[in-house]
Formats: C-alpha cells, sequence, structure tokens
C-alpha cells in the first residue's frame, strides 16, 4: 500500500509552487518592456521638457542661439519626405500586393518575388542609404534633395507596405470574390469594386505603421549627403532639405548640454508624431475588428 | 493591360535587389582592384582613414558581434520569456494592452534609442557599476539594441506558439501538468523551429543596427571581447565615413560599399537561413 502511494507520489503541491514563482517570474520580465518605455519617456522628457514651445516649432534650427533655435525646416522637410513616400510607396506597394495576391500564379517567378520581398524586409536601412546615393544623387543626378530621401525611403517601406497589404487582401473571405465572378465581374471589376474596399482599413494600418518607420529613419538619409545644416523649408522636390531625425543627431552631436536639451524636445515631437500615428493605426484595426463582429 | 502594370510593381521589388547588388557589387571592384580581398576579410587592423592605412575588416566584424551577441543575451530571454506568458498565461485583456506597448517599443527610431543610451545607459546603468568603462562603449549600444530586439523576437514567438495545436496542451494537462510543465516542455520545444526564426531574424536587425550604435558605441575600430571598451561597427563606420568630408571615388571612399556589401551578405545569409527553418515549422503546423 505504501509502496504504490509512492509509485504515485507526483509531488504536486512543490510543483505547483515552482510553477507559481515561475508565472511571476514570467510576467516581471514581460513588464520589463514596459518598464523601459516608461524610463525612456521619462528620460527624455525631463531633458527636453523645457525647450519645448510654440517658438521651438516656428524657428529654425541655429548653431549659435540654442535658446532662439527650432525643429521649422526639419518638421517640413520630413513632412515633404513623407508626401513622396506616400505618392510612390502605396500605388506601388499595394499594386505590387494584388498582383501577388490576386492574380499571380503559383509558379517559380513568384515564389521567386515572394522570397525577394521577405529578404528585402530585413535588409539594413544604411544600404538602402547605398542605394540611393548611387542611384538617385549620383546616377538620376538629383543630388541631395528632397526627393532623393523620399525615394530611397519610398524602396525602404516597399518591402513593409508590400507585406501588409498581401495579409490585408489574404483576410477578404473567397465568398466574396465568389459572389462577384458569379454575377459576371472580370477579375479585375472583382478586385477593384469589392476586394480592395474590404481590405482597406488592413492596408491602411499597414501603411500607416510603414511610414512611421519612415518618419524615424535616420541613417539612409545621412548616407545621401552627410549631416546637412538646413534651415530653408524645402520649396521644390529638387531642394536641399533636413528632417527631424537628422536635425536631431545635429544636436546630440554638438558638445553643449543646451544642445542636447534641444535635441530632446525634437525627440518629443517626433515621439508625438509617431505615437499618434501608431494610435491611429490602433483605431482603425479596433474598428475593423468591430465591425466584422457585428 | 491592369495586369501588366501590377506585375511591374510586384516585379519593382526584384530590380531593387538586383540595384543593391549590383552596385555593391561593382563599386567594390574598384576597391578590391587595390586591395587583396584576403588581407581585406583576414587583416587585423582598419584604419583607412589614418597612415598607415590598412584595410582588415576583422575588428569591424568584431565590434558588430561584439554589439548584436550582448543584445541577443539580453533580449533572446526576455523576449522568449514574454512571449510564453502572452500565449500561456495571461488573459485575454491583459494580451490586449501589452501587445500594442511592444509595438510601439518597435517602433521607436533607433536615434531615440541612441538617445536612450548616451544620456541614461551609460552615466545611469553602466558607469556606477563599473566605473572604468569608456564614455561610449560596447555595453551601452548591445542594451539598447537588445531593448529594440526585444518586441521583434516577442511577438514572432508569440506567434509560434499560438500556432502550437490545443491538442498537445490538453494532453499534457490531462496528466496533471503544471502550467510551466506545459509552458516549457510541451509548448516551448514543439514552437522551438519558430523560436529560432525569430532570433535569426532579430539578429540580422541587430547587426544591421546603425544609429544607436554610432551615437553609443564610439568611433575605434578594435578587436575586443571587453564590452566596456569604445569599438565600432560595420554600420557605424559606413555613417562615419558618410558624414566626414572624404572626396568620393577615392579608395579611402570605396570602402563604405566593400563594408557594405559584406554588411548586406552576412545579414541576407542570416535571414535567408530563419526563412527557411520559419518555411519547415509552417509547413509541420499548418
Amino acid at each position: 500500500m505504501t509502496q504504490s502511494a509512492n509509485m504515485f507520489n507526483t509531488r504536486l503541491p512543490r510543483r505547483r509552487l515552482v510553477a507559481g514563482l515561475f508565472a511571476g517570474m514570467f510576467l516581471a520580465i514581460t513588464l520589463i518592456g514596459v518598464a523601459v518605455l516608461a524610463i525612456l519617456i521619462v528620460s527624455v522628457a525631463g531633458e527636453g521638457w523645457s525647450s519645448l514651445s510654440v517658438k521651438f516649432l516656428t524657428n529654425p534650427p541655429s548653431r549659435l542661439w540654442p535658446e532662439n533655435a527650432g525643429l521649422n525646416s526639419a518638421l517640413f522637410g520630413t513632412l515633404w519626405l513623407t508626401g513622396i513616400t506616400i505618392v510612390v510607396s502605396i500605388p506601388v506597394g499595394v499594386g505590387g500586393a494584388v498582383y501577388l495576391e490576386e492574380f499571380a500564379r503559383d509558379n517559380r517567378l513568384t515564389r521567386l518575388i515572394r522570397i525577394n520581398i521577405a529578404n528585402l524586409a530585413g535588409v539594413p536601412s544604411v544600404v538602402y542609404g547605398i542605394l540611393g546615393l548611387a542611384v538617385f544623387v549620383r546616377w538620376l543626378n538629383f543630388d541631395r534633395s528632397v526627393l532623393s530621401g523620399g525615394l530611397t525611403l519610398s524602396l525602404l517601406v516597399l518591402p513593409v507596405v508590400i507585406i501588409a497589404s498581401r495579409e490585408a487582401l489574404a483576410g477578404v473571405p473567397p465568398s466574396i470574390r465568389h459572389a462577384a465572378y458569379a454575377l459576371g465581374a472580370t477579375k479585375w471589376q472583382t478586385v477593384r469594386a469589392h476586394v480592395l474596399p474590404a481590405a482597406l482599413p488592413g492596408i491602411i494600418t499597414g501603411v500607416i505603421l510603414a511610414l512611421s518607420r519612415a518618419v524615424g529613419e535616420t541613417a539612409p538619409l545621412i548616407m545621401l549627403g552627410g549631416l546637412t545644416f538646413c534651415t530653408a523649408v524645402p520649396d521644390g522636390p529638387l531642394s536641399d532639405f533636413t528632417a527631424m531625425p537628422i536635425q536631431i543627431y545635429n544636436w546630440l552631436d554638438e558638445p553643449q548640454p543646451e544642445f542636447h536639451h534641444l535635441a530632446a524636445a525634437g525627440i518629443i515631437v517626433m515621439l508625438g508624431l509617431l505615437l499618434s500615428m501608431n494610435a491611429l493605426a490602433i483605431g482603425i484595426r479596433a474598428w475593423k475588428q468591430r465591425r466584422r463582429l457585428s | 493591360m491592369i495586369h501588366g502594370g501590377l506585375f511591374l510593381c510586384a516585379v519593382f521589388s526584384v530590380f531593387t535587389t538586383v540595384g543593391i547588388i549590383w552596385i555593391l557589387a561593382s563599386e567594390s571592384f574598384t576597391f578590391f582592384a587595390e586591395v587583396s580581398p584576403f588581407s581585406f576579410l583576414f587583416g587585423t587592423r582598419w584604419a583607412p582613414l589614418l597612415e598607415p592605412r590598412s584595410y582588415g575588416i576583422l575588428p569591424l566584424i568584431c565590434g558588430t558581434f561584439l554589439v548584436a551577441s550582448g543584445a541577443l543575451l539580453l533580449a533572446v530571454p526576455i523576449g522568449v520569456g514574454s512571449a510564453l506568458f502572452l500565449s500561456e498565461y495571461a488573459p485575454p485583456w491583459f494580451r490586449s494592452v501589452i501587445k500594442p506597448i511592444l509595438e510601439i517599443l518597435a517602433g521607436i527610431p533607433t536615434i531615440v534609442y541612441g538617445f536612450f543610451a548616451l544620456m541614461f545607459i551609460t552615466p545611469v546603468v553602466i558607469k556606477p557599476l563599473f566605473p572604468d568603462a569608456n564614455t561610449f562603449n560596447a555595453a551601452s549600444a548591445a542594451v539598447v539594441v537588445g531593448v529594440m530586439i526585444i518586441p521583434t523576437i516577442a511577438s514572432l514567438c508569440d506567434d509560434a506558439f499560438q500556432a502550437v495545436p490545443r491538442t498537445l496542451r490538453e494532453a499534457a494537462y490531462a496528466v496533471s501538468a503544471t502550467r510551466l510543465e506545459v509552458s516549457t516542455r510541451v509548448v516551448l520545444p514543439a514552437g522551438l523551429s519558430g523560436v529560432t526564426a525569430a532570433v535569426l531574424l532579430a539578429f540580422a536587425r541587430a547587426i544591421g543596427e546603425t544609429m544607436a550604435v554610432t551615437l553609443a558605441a564610439g568611433l575605434t575600430p578594435k578587436l575586443t571581447a571587453n564590452p566596456l571598451e569604445s569599438i565600432q561597427t560595420m554600420t557605424a563606420y559606413i555613417v562615419q565615413v558618410s558624414l566626414g568630408d572624404t572626396p568620393a571615388g577615392t579608395i579611402e571612399y570605396q570602402t563604405i560599399f566593400a563594408v557594405g556589401l559584406v554588411l548586406f551578405l552576412i545579414t541576407l545569409s542570416i535571414n535567408v537561413l530563419a526563412q527557411r527553418v520559419l518555411a519547415r515549422f509552417r509547413s509541420a503546423y499548418e
């Protein structure tokens, strides 16, 4: 009798205790990410809050008077870059995704394109900078213009846009396509009138997240022609430019602490922009999920 | 017509790859006409901008791997632990709070992490623990790059654990396994190739990381395993040259293409390996 009791001694209380301890540890580990985000935001805010003012948004940067320096030209440079990235990467990216998801036959070329896109998404951003330098700045002679910058960022985010759009398209139920075909619609009519509208919230979410990546990219822009100090707002696609991350790097590079406060203030503005883009993307996704449930 | 236009959009990505390879290879060619590939790949001194010049890339590769492996050391336990918690323990409301926070962490620009390393990690964390650490050191770069890749590992591992069939878990619970035993002896081994792919993808990201390591790790190429010293990574070197006033077309300038080529080939092979592992994992469970 005692022997069989020993045989079934599963030491359950002790195992439950260990499991409980580990549950707490896993929770603590998960909260590390949250804690780091909080520390990061607090340290940036503490450093930069005092430099933040309306003047900071409307004045151009200055090397001599940190108290008068602002982010104006960088803010507009970033808006120009984002605009060019939107114009180039959305049509090409969504078009490519529609081809791969709706039109392509499963052959060797299609598989090659798919593998290629997955690998392009993993190419370091500084390599895209080298590509932009050789193709847009030198070969096409766009110089170090906001156009070169925007095109480089477009290439950089293109794989992200394609992957996100493909996921959104794949999530559209086949029954919608079958219903359209049954009424005699062509493939393109089906895609344009039914599949794309149904996939739109997912595509928009992916595009916003891709653009928020473009807003924060520094290395590819530096590769195009160094750290330019530019106080003018771009007045055309071929004009010189600066962007928020470039200006932040510029200020971080200065030895005086006043400039580090400016860098932190610049980071607050940039993070504010990125967080609102993220919030928009998360909001659209939540709205889509609720609509699907109802 | 529309079919052709859409096809062009899709093929455009192939042009991008061809462009990258063509530019890196053709520009490196002029570099390798002057410097032998052997002394480039196996030389132990990197000093292309100082006399006497020397073009051995090993110190840059050493610096890159020092930062990237330090980052993995930090990010793998935290990333996999978070993913296990989110997938096996957390109630749905907790998941829906944590996942967007991880996404935000992943979306923070690398220049901000560079600022964080310079203004917080080095003075507040590293210096008090190791007073003889350099102001620019590999450790602070490794910490911030680690934080940067935690979301990648956590979210890819979470996907992998979610793909493990419920029946495996239920079988284990039925023989009175605890939640911990199910997590570490059933879910983790079953999702292991997914975890491997996640770690590989994160490793490639850490190797290609640029601005944070440029700001935090310094600009001194060095063959060392000491994370408290100032080092230089391949990416930081490329940025340093394009920030400087090295005239285009000179052999010093061409180094960025040769270094870029090595960087591209290393990250590409890790990514290809990761895709392979991921494809095998998917074919096992889907």
